[in-house]
């Protein structure tokens, strides 16, 4: 007999349809707000655990659910505003050195269901959020990398006992300036033991002889690299202390890094503490009151450099040697200096930092130190249509001060204000940008939009839907409505994929969705038409189906795999929405396949197999 | 049986002289349109900004201008998006030192400054000058690739003179959609590029369901010239290109009326594709495989499966 299913036929349709409804299912419930405590660097006590919750039951809050996870606890509000009430009261009982708080929204399906599957994560023009894209500033990663060997240079010089010498960058090399030959040709044989990513150069010129230097090429693209994944790091570390939930920090391409910060409004905020690059650093003070006043007056001695002080604009001198750079700082907080009462950043040296601070403090105590803020920004101009950047630097002493005694791991500095006290403990915790990022692209959806978007996009949806599925079952009747089932579970099979690869829905991931179904359906059109034909040709009801589906499989083969190839390029070479209307329509297509053609035909057996003198319902 | 189009008996391939007139015409208008007037590129391409605002009553346009203005930021184009309360401002990227993405941030000042209604920022997008090249160039990658990968395909599962029509269809169906938008200088868009792949993959389809039926019936055909088995191709498939064009064009207006305005450029540019492909696979890709001297030998099945390629000179 024709066209009888056999039993696995049936059961594998029955399966993949129910375990694909059961899948998609978590998506139906939607996200409720939510507040997220978690522990920053280490666990959360369970006291903190108890002392949130408490703090929210006392408030009074109505149908509030708390989650316990691994390092997070969630309280899940029916809407915003008890969201954020409730994030400012645990702001208070939280000590925010060790513990965050973050809005978030969060599955609400029932806990059963959570352990089953998860639903789509919904993209940032759907609930909201800010995008940006930033270069990291390579130049002066590498620039970087060069004054670290700049400053490895003097010191082996000075500590050689050789006088009279320049050390600086000079037209793109390091270059080193000796009054001696033999002079350089010592120096010389001690940089290159230190200096193995230099390319040298020697060359002598009148009374002077240079050693010359660059980095190699591998060197280069290690310091870029570093840059990089240092500067991801660090960009992750702020977005922790931002507070935000789930964001996403990606590497994309070989300069860029992409930072997705769901549900941020205060974008300007976000901005700047991602893209800051205030840091510390500490140096001796140089000489005394008569040789900086002497160097306003450009006089500048050679191991030097001219500073000025913050709070009234006096002019300093400073050892160019730098003790400890923000880089060493492993941990900082801010407080309130105890002796004078004003705001001070209290900083943790790591172990190299601390020893260097050891030894340079040991031997001058009754010296004074500066510490010196810095803050460099990067501005982009066009000029005759190419892209140029300039970065200011601005650095300024806070504070200088006669160093008492050994100072070691841990101390003060004062000489900000409090919120600058704030924002630079928070950077210096999270730890410094290694060369300057900027944005280079940024996209922000309001939640009013995000909204919208979701409910216009899921709208739009349901109408194409509804009026394929009535257009279908007029014009084909009985099939018309096998194929609008094979379109629904089509639809039911694209959102439980997505949910399985806990893929990002966003809109044109919807637009995806909808334009699918109008496609979805072609498959089979192409079949009704082929049995059509074949019982216009005379072909008897059993193989006029049996042979409509086999004759219309190639063609349907042929043409998705066309429209596969479009998707796919269009998957690899877009950005972030456009990916997701790819991806649907690649997934769209191939779950198609399977419903439109497989799903179809078992139920179009079932009604019609093996019975000799049905008429076809087409 | 309900039957829009039943038996249909057009003679496609003899109306093949007044669809290259009309092709023709399109494909100039629309080459005219891109070069005289040019695609109106939205900030994805060029760089720049676009800020989207909502207010709570609709706001007098001149007195948004003149804030912008007042905040030096004079450049601003100010238009209302959709509805009267909402506003769109679009600047070019900065040319001074002032770092990019910051600028939004003193637009938003400005309107706040200048309205007593509350202001709810809706959507900010800056493109870096950059980045706007770099999207451009991928673009205009993505669509020569996609165009080449399917060359490659139907040369393999058909035939050179197979391949070479689609292409020519392919080609016509992206310059027309792409000539409408500059026509009507409707903004082009990330989103509309994607709409653009997209229609190459809709117009393909459609393409190869007929290009199918021309080598079936070749080889099933005994009489015949190629074009009367052209012609019944196209008559066989007819009615499943339209019933498909329609489904589509179904769920494309709902998406066009209630998706939004954001995807609105979207759903407009596969409307028009979608239409536009549909007659392209009719009238231009099946004539121009005919033009280019299609014969039954073209097609013969040969022994092995899967080795047409065998047949190309």
């Amino acid at each position: 007999m024709t066209n009888v299913n056999p039993l696995w036929k049936i059961l594998l349709l029955a399966a993949v349809v129910l375990s694909g409804a059961l899948i998609a299912l978590p998506n139906i419930f939607g996200s409720d707000p939510a507040v997220q405590v978690s522990g920053r660097n280490r666990d959360m006590s369970a006291d903190v655990v108890q002392t949130v919750k408490a703090a929210i039951v006392d408030a009074g809050f109505e149908n509030v659910e708390f989650r316990e996870e691994p390092n997070k606890f969630l309280a899940l509000f029916t809407n915003e505003d008890d969201q954020l009430k409730a994030r400012d009261l645990v702001a208070k009982v939280i000590d925010k050195d060790v513990t965050t708080v973050a809005l978030n929204l969060v599955d609400a399906s029932p806990d059963w269901l959570r352990r089953i599957s998860q639903p789509m994560f919904l993209g940032l023009d759907l609930r909201g959020g800010v995008h940006f894209l930033m270069e990291v500033d390579m130049d002066a990663a590498l620039a970087n990398a060069e004054e670290r060997f700049l400053t490895d240079w003097r010191r082996e010089t000075r500590s050689a006992g050789i006088r009279g010498t320049a050390i600086q960058v000079k037209d793109g090399s390091l270059s080193a300036r000796f009054r001696k030959v033999e002079q350089r040709d010592q120096m010389l044989e001690k940089f290159q033991e230190t200096g193995g990513d230099l390319v040298f150069r020697t060359r002598e010129d009148g009374e002077y002889a240079f050693i010359e230097a660059n980095l190699t090429e591998a060197a280069a693209d290690v310091e870029r690299k570093s840059a990089l994944d240092q500067n991801i790091v660090t960009l992750r570390n702020r977005v922790n202390e931002l507070g935000v939930s789930e964001p996403v920090i990606q590497q994309q391409g070989l300069e860029r890094i992409v930072v997705q910060l769901p549900g941020v409004q205060d974008t300007a905020q976000a901005k700047d503490i991602l893209g800051a690059t205030a840091t510390l650093e500490y140096r001796l003070v140089y000489g005394s009151y008569a040789d900086w006043a002497d160097a306003e007056n450009g006089n500048v001695p050679a191991g030097a450099r001219l500073y000025k002080m913050r709070d009234d604009g006096s002019h300093i001198l400073l050892n160019r040697d730098i003790i400890v750079t923000g880089d060493q700082i492993k941990d900082a907080s801010s407080g309130i200096d105890q002796q004078s009462g004003s705001p001070a950043v209290f900083v943790n040296l790591d172990g190299a930092g601390a020893k260097r601070m050891q030894a340079v403090t040991a031997e001058n105590v009754g010296n004074p130190m500066a510490v010196v803020y810095s803050e460099s920004r990067v501005d982009r101009r066009m000029v005759d249509g190419v892209e140029q950047r300039i970065v200011t630097k601005t650095e300024s002493v806070i504070n200088f001060a006669t160093i008492r005694d050994v100072l070691s791991h841990r101390f003060q500095t004062t000489g900000l204000d409090m919120t600058e006290a704030n924002t630079l403990s928070l950077l210096l915790r999270a730890g410094a940008l290694k060369a300057p990022v900027y944005i280079v692209e940024e996209r922000t959806i309001g939640p009013s939009l995000g909204k919208e978007n979701i409910r216009q996009g899921f709208l739009s949806a349901l109408v194409g839907l509804a009026l394929v599925l009535v257009f279908m079952a007029w014009y084909y009747r009985v099939f018309g409505l096998v194929a609008g089932f094979a379109l629904v579970v089509n639809v039911v099979l694209i959102i439980a994929v997505l949910s399985m690869l806990q893929a990002t829905l966003t809109l044109p991931g919807i637009a995806g969705i909808v334009l699918t179904t109008g496609m979805a359906v072609d498959a089979n059109v192409l079949i009704f038409e082929r049995i059509r034909e074949e019982i216009r040709s005379g072909a008897s009801v059993q193989t006029a189906i049996a042979s409509g589906y086999e004759k219309a499989f190639i063609t349907i083969a042929d043409a998705n795999v066309t429209t596969l190839i479009a998707a796919v390029v269009l998957f690899s070479m877009g950005t972030g929405a456009i990916k997701g209307f790819a991806i649907t329509l690649c997934i769209g297509i191939l779950t198609s396949m399977f419903t439109a053609i497989f799903g179809s035909r078992v139920l179009i057996n079932a009604i019609y197999g093996g019975k000799r003198s049905a008429a076809l319902s087409i | 049986m309900r039957n829009l189009i039943s038996d249909s008996k057009f003679d496609f391939m003899g109306k093949r002289k007044l669809a290259l007139i009309l092709s023709s015409v399109l494909i100039v208008i629309a080459l005219l349109a891109i070069v005289i007037r040019g695609l109106n590129l939205g900030v994805d391409f060029t760089g720049g900004y676009t800020i989207e605002v909502g207010y709570e009553t609709a706001p007098d346009l001149d007195v948004v201008r003149s804030s912008l203005t007042d905040a030096q930021l004079p450049d601003a184009i100010v238009q209302n998006f959709g509805t009267s309360t909402d506003v769109l401002i679009r600047m070019a990227p900065p040319e001074d030192g002032s770092n990019d993405a910051k600028l939004s941030d003193s637009v938003l000042a400005a309107l706040a400054s200048s309205s007593e209604s509350k202001i709810d920022l809706r959507r900010v997008e800056f493109v870096g000058p950059q980045v706007g090249e770099e999207l451009r160039e991928k673009g205009g990658l993505a669509v020569l690739t996609a165009l080449f990968f399917i060359v490659v395909y139907i040369w393999f599962r058909f035939e050179k003179k197979f391949s070479v029509g689609s292409v020519l269809a392919l080609v016509h169906d992206v310059v027309i959609t792409v000539g409408i938008f500059a026509l009507f200088q409707i903004e082009f868009d990330l989103t509309i590029l994607a709409a653009i792949l997209a229609v190459i993959g809709y117009s393909l389809n459609d393409t190869i369901v007929v290009f199918d039926r021309i080598r079936e019936n070749f080889r099933s055909m005994r009489r015949g010239s190629p074009a009367e088995v052209m012609n019944a191709s196209v008559n066989q498939t007819l009615s499943r290109t339209v019933i498909t064009s329609f489904t589509t064009l179904l769920v494309l207006s709902a998406l066009f009326l209630f998706g939004g305005k954001i995807i609105n450029g979207f759903a407009l540019a596969l409307i028009v594709g979608v239409i536009v492909g549909t007659y392209s696979s009719i009238f231009v890709a099946s004539t121009a495989v005919l033009a280019l001297g299609i014969t039954k030998e073209d097609l013969m099945p040969v022994e092995k499966e899967g080795a047409d390629l065998d047949h190309i000179p």
